[in-house]
């Protein structure tokens, strides 16, 4: 079995978020750049699978849409583990054009378990998964929190609404991960470093597929309101303001 | 000039931080309390080559360069200095001293499973009448032919316990002075070694610090390292780069405690606003902030001179000394500005107040800093 997991090149969660002056661009100075969290969770996972496969997991490899700045991240995954990434030589626009880009990759390299984070921690699209699935026309399943491969067999965890559901499911497959798919993300260690810029990073231009959306505007949220303090003992001034201020009576 | 870091020494810093800030973190406080030893931490720091990270991979060590070093320590002791002081003492005192100076046999026998992590080592130079003063040795190393027989008694000894690997520091011939002492490579189960009770220290209370006494332990003469009378020039080349390690600990140390004052400081409000916009407060915190920079100057400098194979002597002796003082400095600001909350362990500073302290007296007082620093000046 071969293992593909996508990356993507996020913001570091802690980062503080600008735009240009008119709103139509994220603001990249001073940005300090991350695998998106989800897609260090399906790694680690993926990587747990292959050590526990006895062979049967021939490689795991990741893949990611972006421009050449993405790298430092990309090497981090191979440093994690990975043996092979690949990059497609573009700004990722859209959904549809990453996930388009992605079954390039998947196509070319046999792919029999794609795995992708359930979303972005930037963007939150959530859907490249899915329309990857569809491109490949490969099984998908959603929110998935656990994996396991047992021969040729898939058995799948999946929160769902009040509780969970296991599911068993044939490659080939795209397993959009959730929380709990794996404890930690792990840690690269020393060997893995060293070894990270040896790996073979292959990097492809995009195909013909163009995005179907594109960006208008971005808005900040509106800032936190102050926190009033109130006297215990004024409970009419708590009302009025509850009722006049905050309208939630 | 160039300040940028490399995207490995990055990935080690990163690597360093995230292992501190999610596991280091979770029970640093109950070890402090307890004094136990961090077995499954360190187990962890080695699998993640921390352990042996500047030793050649060809030894099985990680190949990182000092600067790495220095970034790596930094964050594992701005949590957690017991774990920083394990790392240190095995980098730059153990293998480094036996990558340096030792055989090629020694380097097969006892380098590769320190750098592993697998065996950890402890450097045993002072004694209870001699610290400072290095020649002053007591421990006698008598040539008997085809080994030594050592006698006497180490102090202060980190790793003394969980440690196996000892590099002890001798008397051989007493008449040639410090050129008469030589360096042994010890297996802490040799017969006739013995441990003193675990020290139960102000700060870094998780480390195991013993002293060890030495009842005719017989050592191979394979086991010294060098020529016969190189133990004193070897502990003291040995000690120049374990300035670095320790000068980056109290670095971290300083670090940990001005990021929690600043965090503390944008959330704790008095008189209608958070403290940091007060100027009592913020003066503080800028005074912090230039004193950790100069700190991480200095080791980041000593470290460099180091991989570039230059004279670092001075450079981490200046670096040991102003990252110690400073670290007491800013640990006891961090504690004023959390003001009672900081007086509770809860807060972290108090412990790294008392941590900081240990970094002005150990692998060399500041004031023997000082002496290494004019020393040279005058020269």
């Amino acid at each position: 079995m071969k293992i593909l997991v996508c990356i993507s090149n996020v913001p570091d969660t802690t980062t503080k978020i600008r735009f240009n002056a008119e709103k139509t661009e994220f603001d990249k100075t001073g940005v300090q750049w991350i695998i998106n969290p989800w897609d260090e969770l399906a790694l680690t996972r993926a990587l747990e699978l292959k050590e526990g496969s006895g062979g049967a997991v021939e490689c795991v490899d990741v893949a990611s849409v972006n421009l050449i700045d993405a790298e430092p991240t990309i090497r981090k995954a191979l440093a994690i583990g990975a043996d092979k990434a690949f990059r497609v030589n573009a700004m990722p626009k859209d959904a549809y054009f990453v996930a388009g880009q992605l079954a390039e990759v998947v196509k070319s390299g046999g792919y029999d378990l794609v795995l992708c984070g359930i979303e972005s921690s930037d963007y939150n699209g959530s859907a490249v998964g899915g329309m990857l699935a569809e491109f490949m026309d490969y099984n998908s399943v959603s929110a998935v929190s656990g994996i396991n491969l047992d021969g040729g067999k898939i058995t799948i965890n999946r929160e769902i609404d009040g509780g969970k559901e296991v599911l068993n499911i044939s490659a080939p497959l795209v397993a959009v991960v959730q929380k709990g798919i794996a404890i930690d993300p792990r840690i690269p260690n020393m060997r893995g470093i060293m070894m990270a810029r040896q790996k073979p990073l292959t990097v492809s231009e995009p195909t013909g597929i163009d995005a179907l959306t594109s960006f208008e505007t971005y808005e900040l949220p509106a800032p936190k309101a102050a926190c009033k303090m109130i006297d215990p003992e004024n409970v009419k001034q708590l009302i009025d303001l509850l009722h006049n201020e905050a309208k939630a009576i | 000039m160039n300040f940028e870091f490399s995207e490995e020494q990055l990935m080690i810093q990163q690597a360093a931080r995230d292992y501190a800030q999610r596991e280091l973190i979770k029970d640093v406080l109950e070890r402090d309390a307890s004094g136990e030893f961090p077995t499954h931490h360190i187990k962890n720091l080695a699998d993640l080559g921390f352990l042996g990270m500047l030793v050649d991979t060809k030894y099985d060590g990680g190949g990182m360069d000092t600067v790495s070093y220095v970034l790596a320590m930094e964050e594992i002791s701005k949590v957690d200095s017991s774990c920083a002081v394990v790392m240190s003492v095995n980098n730059s005192l153990v293998c480094y001293g036996i990558e340096k100076y030792g055989s090629e046999e020694q380097k097969e026998k006892f380098l590769k499973p320190l750098a592993r992590g697998e065996k950890i080592g402890a450097f045993l130079l002072s004694e209870p009448e001699a610290g400072s003063d290095a020649t002053s040795q007591r421990t006698t190393a008598i040539d008997k032919g085809d080994h030594y027989l050592v006698n006497g008694t180490k102090n202060w000894i980190t790793n003394a316990n969980s440690g196996s690997t000892y590099l002890v520091i001798a008397q051989t011939d007493a008449a040639k002075g410090h050129k008469g002492i030589n360096c042994l490579i010890v297996d802490k189960n040799s017969p006739g070694i013995t441990l003193g009770p675990h020290e139960d220290k102000m700060g870094m209370r998780s480390s195991d610090t013993h002293s060890v006494m030495f009842n005719d332990v017989k050592v191979p003469k394979e086991n010294r390292i060098g020529e016969d009378g190189f133990g004193f020039k070897f502990a003291m080349k040995t000690l120049e780069g374990g300035r670095i390690g320790i000068a980056s600990q109290a670095l971290g140390i300083a670090s940990g405690a001005f990021e929690r004052s600043v965090q503390y400081a944008k959330e704790r409000k008095a008189f209608g606003k958070e403290i940091g916009y007060h100027q009592a407060v913020a003066f503080k915190l800028a005074d912090m902030a230039v004193k950790i920079e100069n700190a991480r100057n200095l080791c980041l400098k000593a470290a460099w001179l180091k991989d570039q194979g230059k004279p670092y002597g001075t450079a981490s002796a200046m670096a040991k000394q102003y990252a110690a003082d400073i670290a007491m400095e800013v640990t006891t600001e961090a504690v004023q500005i959390h003001g009672g909350y900081g007086y509770v362990k809860e807060y972290h500073v108090e412990r790294l107040m008392r941590e900081a302290k240990l970094t002005q007296i150990y692998e060399g007082t500041s004031e023997i800093q000082k002496i290494v620093i004019s020393r040279d000046v005058l020269s």
